[in-house]
């Protein structure tokens, strides 16, 4: 299928969001789609699926105008589109999910279900899934369901599929079988559009970039004509150089400390340590266990035995409101259902964990919960209309930051992030990097889960790799590189 | 260890609900045998068809996270105008016709106002609730309609005929059951159903028809309420004007106790059937064992909050 959308327009009760946006998709190729938090990307693709209806601008397909006013029009096109927010419904099995808004009947109307699961079981196992499709679909791993969302769009017989962010969440494993599908159905004819934020792989998997900036088709270049530096430039409009500022400084007292932290079925026997003015890596596969020991320090989830020290004190903490009180600030990984309240808007999201800090005699203070939004707006380069809009309208990038700058606020000297970059771009790594950098300066102890390699390698002092529930290895910096962590990730 | 716990608690999300019956059953009937004969058997289950067959539809209508307070108010209301048909002449299975039509009809009002004009169905079914009492009060000039069944022969036979031995109010609720379970278990609606009450923007992303899926559920609400209506009407052989109030309650409190959630999404139509049962048991149960009607209430509310308890404990 040849896809060109042309000279797009849309705004958002008088917000243009999007100016004049393009792509040009042709079959049987890996399209990237470029640009920074809240460039626009979402949009247009929500556009071409009709999720939200263009003011202004043409879609052909095949040398054909078409006209989407629907999903089910874009169905009809066989576009298929993976959204950046996971669309599952929790209580739901696998092959209901898959099938949801397109379920097969028989002639009574009655749902086919055995043909369902049978179909259902073959597109997972095309992508190596080999599970029982009547399973519910929370009992598997984000990274499986993320699969199970190609999968129904292979049920589609899409000829087009939009991927928006779809690694975000993904193992290194799943990331090379995703990968494999994708050239193995892109020499069946079949195109991809593929939003990420992870230059590596674009380098790796994409034949085409398309940049977009604020709205605006910036250039469209071939992987083999042009760099990493040129799309990055081209993208947030200056040169960035680092990509992983660090500072060195010697770390100081021991903040935190744990022993032998254990809950059943989670992890075993965890001890590390974290100093003030140092940076912690926590590496692993998905499913490690990395999050859980999270959850236990900051008491959400608290451990079964062992023991955690703060400040070389044992304490023993059963609530984040304990945590928050020891000082210790936890900016957690799954967004849509730990970070952020999707009905409330940025600057009640905020304010959330410090509610007592913004008020006066009692009373939530206005100026003070706007002043501050503004502040934490300017300071991480958050890209929002208003204060008071609804986070639900914030591009997925702009929330993680509001998420950031939530803890942030609370002046955590034991600091734990999870995966705080996914779905950042780069210009705004960047930017957290130096954030995460600058409390490093101020003494604070600071703990990054993260998937991504280059991130853990780039700014992490130390490096601990969890495997199947343990804790296997530290590293030092000096000695980690992403074929020994990998090595101590999935070797038994 | 953690697997038998685990197994326990697989066990108790599909059957705790009928242990919790089965409990009662045994502890009533010990402390009176006359509960467990056949004439009590068969009268419990014609007890609980008016509430059932109200439970029925409002199983549909939680399972996509909404609420319609306005069941007692419909059943009244299609009682009050079934009686009047009746007695202004019309023959009587059309008159069950036009009167299930007409609860369908009050229902899509309610469906209307909540996912078209997206008001909230709180606040919606309250209003037509009230209203619906008053038209009924209006319509009837608050006098009962008496002696519907004397020359309807096919509503005398609702109330009075047994099929098979058993007696026809259990037979429709039962029918009715089979057709729902149908409906929301085997078809694409009852998936939507589903969807919706679980997460309605994905369900909207997944090209899901969710104004007119919530709109359907009211409809279907409004005529299970309407048919109760029918059923009670023809027992009582007159149509009181306030015969509905507080059918709502119940009915919700058999679809929470059946162990569907109140926020939508999970859930199951047979225990509904098991709710609806519950409540029957306990009401006639207290009863024939002589417990008096203020201590009745403090128990069957301490029924509700166990049975919801247990629920959130085995959904963790
Ligand atoms: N429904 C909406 N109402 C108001 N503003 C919106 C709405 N949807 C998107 N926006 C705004 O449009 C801009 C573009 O958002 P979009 O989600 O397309 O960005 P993106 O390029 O996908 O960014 P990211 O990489 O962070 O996902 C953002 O500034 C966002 O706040
Ligand atoms: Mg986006």
């Amino acid at each position: 299928m040849e896809l060109l959308m042309t000279n797009i327009k849309k705004s958002f009760d008088l917000v243009k969001v999007l100016k004049h946006a393009q792509i040009h998709v042709k079959s049987s190729e890996v399209h990237a789609l470029m640009g920074e938090n809240g460039a626009g990307k979402s949009t247009l693709m929500k556009i071409l699926t009709g999720v939200y209806t263009k003011d202004e601008g043409t879609i052909v397909i095949d040398n054909k105008e078409v006209q989407i006013h629907s999903i089910r029009d874009s169905e009809k096109a066989k576009i298929a589109f993976i959204h950046q927010e996971l669309n599952v419904l929790n209580e739901m099995s696998i092959v209901d999910n898959m099938f949801l808004g397109r379920e097969i009947t028989n002639k009574f109307g009655l749902l086919k279900k055995k043909e369902m699961k049978a179909l259902a079981t073959e597109k997972l196992q095309l992508l190596g899934l080999y599970v029982d499709a009547d399973d519910s679909i929370k009992s598997i791993s984000i990274g499986k369901r993320q699969l199970v969302e190609i999968a129904k769009a292979l049920l589609l017989d899409a000829e087009l599929i939009i991927m928006d962010e779809p690694t975000a969440a993904l193992t290194e494993k799943e990331i090379n079988l995703l990968f494999k599908v994708i050239r193995q159905l892109k020499e069946q004819g079949k195109s991809f559009i593929y939003i990420s934020h992870r230059m590596e792989e674009i380098f790796e998997i994409c034949d085409e970039i398309t940049v977009m900036r604020d709205g605006t088709f910036i250039g469209q270049k071939k992987k083999a004509y042009t760099s990493f530096d040129e799309i990055v430039k081209m993208m947030v409009g200056y040169d960035l150089y680092e990509r992983f500022p660090r500072i060195d400084i010697e770390p100081k007292d021991v903040l935190l400390k744990t022993e032998n932290l254990t809950l059943e079925g989670k992890f075993e026997d965890v001890s590390f340590d974290v100093r003030a003015g140092e940076i912690l890596g926590f590496s692993g596969l998905m499913g490690a266990g990395r999050t859980d020991v999270m959850h236990a320090i900051f008491g959400s989830c608290p451990a079964t035995s062992g023991k955690i020290y703060v400040r070389g004190k044992e304490e023993n903490i059963k609530s984040p409101k304990v945590a928050k009180k020891l000082g210790i600030g936890f900016i957690t990984e799954d967004r849509k259902n730990e970070g952020i309240i999707l009905d409330f808007n940025v600057s009640e999201n905020l304010i959330l964990p410090s509610l007592k800090d913004f008020t006066k005699s009692g009373l939530i203070n206005n100026k003070m919960k706007l002043e501050e939004t503004e502040h934490y707006k300017n300071k991480l380069n958050i890209k929002m209309a208003s204060p008071t809009m609804k986070i639900a309208n914030l591009s997925g990038g702009n929330q993680q930051k509001v998420v950031i700058a939530k803890w942030l606020h609370t002046n955590p000297s034991i600091l734990i992030l999870d995966e705080p970059t996914r779905g950042v771009d780069i210009g705004a790594k960047k930017e957290i990097y130096e954030i995460i950098n600058g409390l490093k300066a101020a003494g604070v102890a600071i703990i990054i889960v993260s998937s991504e390699l280059p991130e853990v390698l780039g700014i992490c002092d130390r490096i601990a790799v969890m495997r199947e529930k343990r804790l296997v290895k530290i590293f030092n910096r000096a000695e980690a590189n992403q074929e020994n962590i990998m090595d101590f990730a999935t070797r038994g | 260890m953690i697997g038998t716990m685990n197994k326990v608690k697989g066990v108790y999300e599909k059957y705790g609900t009928v242990i919790v019956l089965l409990l009662l059953v045994v502890v009533i009937s010990l402390m009176n045998p006359k509960f467990l004969t056949t004439y009590n058997i068969l009268n419990i289950f014609r007890q609980v068809s008016i509430n059932g067959l109200i439970a029925l539809g409002m199983t549909f209508v939680i399972l996509t996270g909404g609420i319609d307070l306005s069941v007692g108010a419909i059943l009244g209301l299609s009682g009050m105008v079934l009686g009047l048909l009746i007695l202004a002449g019309t023959p009587d299975v059309l008159a069950i016709i036009i009167v299930i039509l007409f609860g369908a009809t009050l229902g899509l009002l309610n469906g209307f106002l909540i996912s078209k004009v997206k008001l909230q169905a709180f606040i919606v079914t309250l209003a037509t609730m009230t209203m619906f009492q008053g038209i009924t009060l209006i319509i009837s000039d608050g006098i009962p309609a008496m002696g519907v069944t004397s020359n309807a022969k096919v509503l005398d036979f609702v109330s009075q005929g047994k099929t098979l031995g058993l007696p026809f109010p259990m037979i429709v609720f039962f029918i009715a059951f089979f057709l729902l379970y149908i409906l929301i278990e085997k078809t694409v609606f009852g998936r939507s159903v589903y969807a919706v009450g679980g997460n309605e923007e994905v369900a909207r992303l997944s090209s899901i028809a969710t104004v007119k899926t919530k709109a359907l559920v009211y409809v279907i609400s409004g005529a299970m309420a309407a048919l109760a209506g029918i059923i009670l009407t023809s027992r009582l052989s007159s149509a009181q004007p306030t015969a509905g109030a507080g059918y709502e309650l119940d009915a919700i409190a058999a679809v929470v106790i059946g162990g569907t959630s109140l926020a939508g999404g999970r859930g199951r139509i047979f225990g509904t059937l098991i709710g609806v049962l519950i409540i029957g048991v306990l009401n006639n149960g207290l009863n024939i064992i002589g417990v008096s009607s203020f201590y009745q209430q403090v128990i069957k509310g301490l029924v509700i909050l166990v049975a919801v308890i247990l629920d959130r404990k085995s959904s963790r």
